[in-house]
């Protein structure tokens, strides 16, 4: 097959283009430009609440909006949005299908989502007339397990599965508006960018691509894990991209300079990274691994400089709310704590 | 009390039971000519009493080189699925902390009228860990050495919780066959045929727990029609067992309860055999075929996890699939890289410009409501009064501005008193549009169109040309990305222009210099509340004449 050869070459050569392009705007490190900055102090954060009311794994959460609400997905068959501040239940959710994986919740404040081995992302609305909340739509095209979604808005949602694809869907009539395909893996986790242009996609083909959503495409793709990467998000200023990976490391992705900055990684850390999420500033990386720790980094020094250990099982859920106050970590041993 | 003469031998005895359990896996129960240990007297109970010291056992093979225990380990160095990675970490450790010579001091405690072969402290294992991982932070070496020893890598020797503890409490090490990496998954036939054969021993420390004694009980009636065959198999292991010396079994059968400590947890303790479903499918087993950990015939699967729909699998490597990929590929390469000095210092300059505003490196004032349980600083928000802090960062972009409700209205009144607030409103309008429902959206992007482009629009933009054109163009098949392109020129304009004169403006200067204590009655009103009342009331009255000329 001669034309698939040449093919083949002509890739390959631009892909060797591509990797000059970057090694020649190295003109200097990350580490280097922080050198004279101080490591940040030793962060000691503390458990401020526990969440008590699953029965199995908890497998996601997410904060609302207004940094107080959350909802929290798991295997017994779950999604409850909790007041995380009374630690009152605010709605406790009864799913067709217990094998949950993800949950999310919109930036309005009134619809969830949530949606696992079902492969379909389930839509509830929490303000419905009567005060009960009901499926509003089964968004059903994957075909593999949801792993992840996020609301652009109450109008749209973007999924990532098992199949290799992310999907994003017109809520109101329950169709795919745009499939974005090109990752080789499972699609384990996706974040959308602050100005909703973008959404970034992890994959068990270890790479994270970035996909523009209204031109529908890939704008880039990065590369260096050695592993699946099961968690991804943006850095604040949305310029740059964080990845947690099962290889035990997260990596620093620069979107401008399309390379990759620095790794988070110690030896002292051999199991995977379930979950991260970046404080306000970004100067802090949490990161939940499935050693039952979050990591606290020094984002640009990259040394570890805060432990939580308060699970008794995998931490396989983490996040930071708006208005940066509060972390919540969820695991497999069915609790969700709060800590600041 | 260390037994020089005897360690060496400990690790031998150690290396030829490995080597056993490995070949019982091939052997069949019936084939004892494997077996290299003189064979003994039958034991009876504990303790011991005769002073059989290890070392009188001739040694009936030649005395074979210490294989470096990575060779046991079956993880395949390729295999790059997620658990074996940290198994591969884990084993190079045990693998190290075993060594003869830079490893823990492993022994023979004598104990009252017992031995205990082939032991360590925890306190042993904790110091090596600190030394060998240069780990400061005693705590941190606990915490790997726990997650070791929740893997079943060692144990203690006299419990069946698999935990770490830094103090003389005694651990063994696990046998390689019996490691995780070989990817068990034994069935429930195994585990009644181990603790059935727990039952036959007379041995006190055999015998079985609570729950280990529901366990069986609850096997029993499970599989009662084959009761007799398992019952047949316990009694083909206790004959192969009693058959090994009395060290050696004791070693043998504590690293065979870890095994099954590890795969049938004490009730209460994390299972750690547990995968992530989403990982089940794609986890490597080397070993097609389910194997029995007592050399049994592949018996039916018993599956828990729950039925996937197999996954597309992604194809790969198509004509089109390449020539996409050379699309993709071309488009990238025409990107403009940045240099990574710049990107790196536009990110550090923006940590250093938030920090002050993130809760968890700067104690939020009057306090982080979180740990004082003093919710003023959400009321503070709430309020319509923005602290100086939150008036600041309206500055840093006009992002920030637009982000804060109270700087959007802010903004927007000082637009209203320039008259120029229409490209803000236009500006709104579209992010409104890009959220709204599919059915909505046609019938508001003409709204739009009326409203601020049209010829003789009440609320006039100006955009250039060809902006104007596309979006025109972009009408007559109205979206939610058809004011895209105008939207980010209006943005432009908005930053470059009037932005950068809101920021210079009195309305915001007077926000931010001025000292404000927090509003704790109702009915007084502040300077900005002032402002508002007064921009409200007329847009044409004297006073906004003087608010003009002053700004």
């Amino acid at each position: 097959m001669g034309e698939m050869e040449q093919l083949r070459k002509e890739a390959d050569s631009l892909k060797d283009q591509i990797t000059a392009a970057r090694k020649a705007v190295q003109d200097s490190t990350l580490q280097e430009a922080a050198a004279s900055i101080t490591v940040v102090g030793r962060v000691q954060l503390k458990t401020r609440k526990t969440l008590r009311g699953h029965l199995a794994k908890i497998y996601a959460m997410h904060w609302s909006t207004d940094s107080k609400l959350c909802v929290s997905a798991s295997q017994d068959g779950k999604l409850i949005v909790w007041d995380s501040i009374t630690t009152n239940k605010v709605n406790a959710i009864p799913l067709k299908s217990s094998w949950v994986m993800t949950c999310a919740y919109a930036p309005s404040g009134n619809l969830v989502a949530c949606g696992g081995l079902d492969n379909m992302c389930s839509i509830y609305n929490l303000k419905g007339k009567d005060g009960n909340v009901k499926v509003m739509r089964e968004l059903a095209a994957h075909t593999g397990y949801l792993s992840c979604c996020r609301f652009l808005s109450d109008s749209e949602i973007i999924t990532s599965s098992g199949d290799c694809t992310c999907v994003l869907w017109d809520i109101e009539t329950g169709t795919q508006k745009t499939v974005f395909a090109g990752h080789q893996g499972d699609c384990m986790s996706l974040a959308v960018s602050p100005d909703f242009k973008f959404f970034i996609s992890g994959a068990c083909d270890f790479t994270a691509k970035l996909w523009d959503i209204r031109e529908a495409s890939c704008r880039q793709t990065f590369g260096g894990h050695e592993s699946d990467i099961n968690a991804i998000g943006f850095f604040p200023n949305g310029n740059a991209v964080i990845t947690g990976s099962d290889d035990a490391t997260c990596k620093l992705y620069d979107l401008r300079a399309d390379q990759e900055l620095i790794t988070y990684q110690d030896s002292g850390i051999m199991c995977g990274v379930t979950s991260l999420a970046p404080s306000v500033s970004g100067r802090l990386l949490l990161a939940g691994y499935d050693d039952f720790n979050v990591n606290i980094w020094d984002a640009l020094k990259a040394e570890r400089v805060g432990v939580l250990a308060g699970h008794d099982n995998r931490v396989s859920c983490i996040g930071v709310s708006s208005d940066g106050m509060a972390c919540c970590t969820g695991s497999w041993d069915s609790f969700l704590k709060i800590w600041n | 009390m260390a037994e020089a003469p005897q360690q060496q031998q400990q690790q031998q005895q150690q290396q030829e039971e490995e080597d056993e359990e490995q070949q019982q896996q091939q052997q069949e129960e019936e084939d004892e000519e494997q077996q290299q240990q003189q064979l003994n007297t039958e034991d009876t109970t504990e303790p011991d009493e005769g002073s059989e010291e290890p070392k009188e056992i001739v040694q009936t093979t030649p005395t074979r080189p210490l294989l470096s225990m990575r060779s046991m380990s079956s993880v395949d160095p390729d295999d790059d699925s997620p658990n074996m990675i940290a198994y591969r970490k884990i084993e190079e450790i045990v693998t190290r902390i075993q060594d003869e010579t830079d490893g823990v001091p492993i022994r023979t405690v004598k104990s009252f009228m017992t031995k205990i072969p082939s032991v360590v402290t925890g306190t042993d294992i904790v110091q090596w860990l600190m030394k060998d991982l240069s780990i400061e932070d005693p705590a941190e070496a606990m915490h790997i050495g726990s997650l070791i020893a929740a893997q079943g890598y060692f144990f203690p020797i006299s419990d069946h919780v698999l935990s770490l503890k830094d103090d003389g409490t005694f651990y063994r090490f696990q046998a390689p066959y019996f490691w995780p990496s070989n990817c068990w998954e034994p069935e429930n036939t195994d585990y009644a045929i181990y603790l059935c054969k727990r039952t036959m021993q007379n041995k006190t420390r055999l015998e079985l727990a609570d729950y280990e004694a529901e366990n069986l009980a609850r096997l029993q009636r499970a599989f009662a029609r084959k009761w007799e065959f398992i019952y047949m198999q316990a009694e083909a292991q206790v004959k192969i067992d009693r058959k090994r010396d009395k060290s050696e079994r004791k070693i043998l059968d504590s690293q065979e309860r870890a095994f099954w400590d590890v795969h049938r947890p004490v009730p209460g303790c994390v299972n750690t055999t547990e995968m992530d479903i989403r990982k089940c499918r794609r986890m490597k087993n080397p070993h097609r075929v389910k194997k029995s950990v007592y050399g049994l015939a592949e018996e039916g699967t018993q599956s828990q996890s729950p039925v996937q729909t197999p996954s597309h699998h992604c194809r790969k490597g198509t004509k089109e699939d390449v020539e996409k990929e050379i699309l993709f590929l071309n488009q990238q390469l025409d990107r403009h890289c940045m240099k990574m000095s710049k990107v790196a210092e536009s990110l550090i300059a923006y940590t250093e410009q938030y920090m002050e505003y993130d809760p968890f490196v700067t104690a939020p004032e009057p306090s982080n409501p979180w740990t004082s349980d003093d919710p003023s600083f959400w009321d503070l928000e709430a309020s319509k009064e923005p602290s100086q802090q939150r008036v600041k960062k309206w500055g840093f972009s006009l992002e920030e501005a637009l982000k804060d409700p109270a700087g959007q209205e802010l903004f927007l009144k000082f637009l209203e008193s320039e008259f120029s607030s229409e490209n803000l409103r236009f500006w709104l309008a579209v992010q409104d549009l890009k959220r709204m429902p599919q059915q909505e959206v046609g019938q508001r992007a003409q709204d739009i169109w009326a409203e601020f482009l049209a010829e003789g629009a009440p609320s006039s933009i100006n955009l250039d040309s060809h902006s104007y054109e596309r979006t025109s163009q972009n009408l007559k098949d109205p979206g939610r990305y058809s004011y895209e392109d105008a939207q980010d020129h209006i943005y432009k304009l908005m930053k470059s222009d009037s932005y950068a004169r809101f920021l210079r403006s009195n309305v915001y200067q007077d926000l931010l210099m001025a000292r404000k204590k927090p509003e704790m009655e109702q009915g007084r009103r502040t300077s900005l509340e002032k402002f508002t009342r007064s921009v409200g009331k007329s847009l044409t009255g004297k006073r906004l004449t003087g608010l003009m000329q002053s700004s």
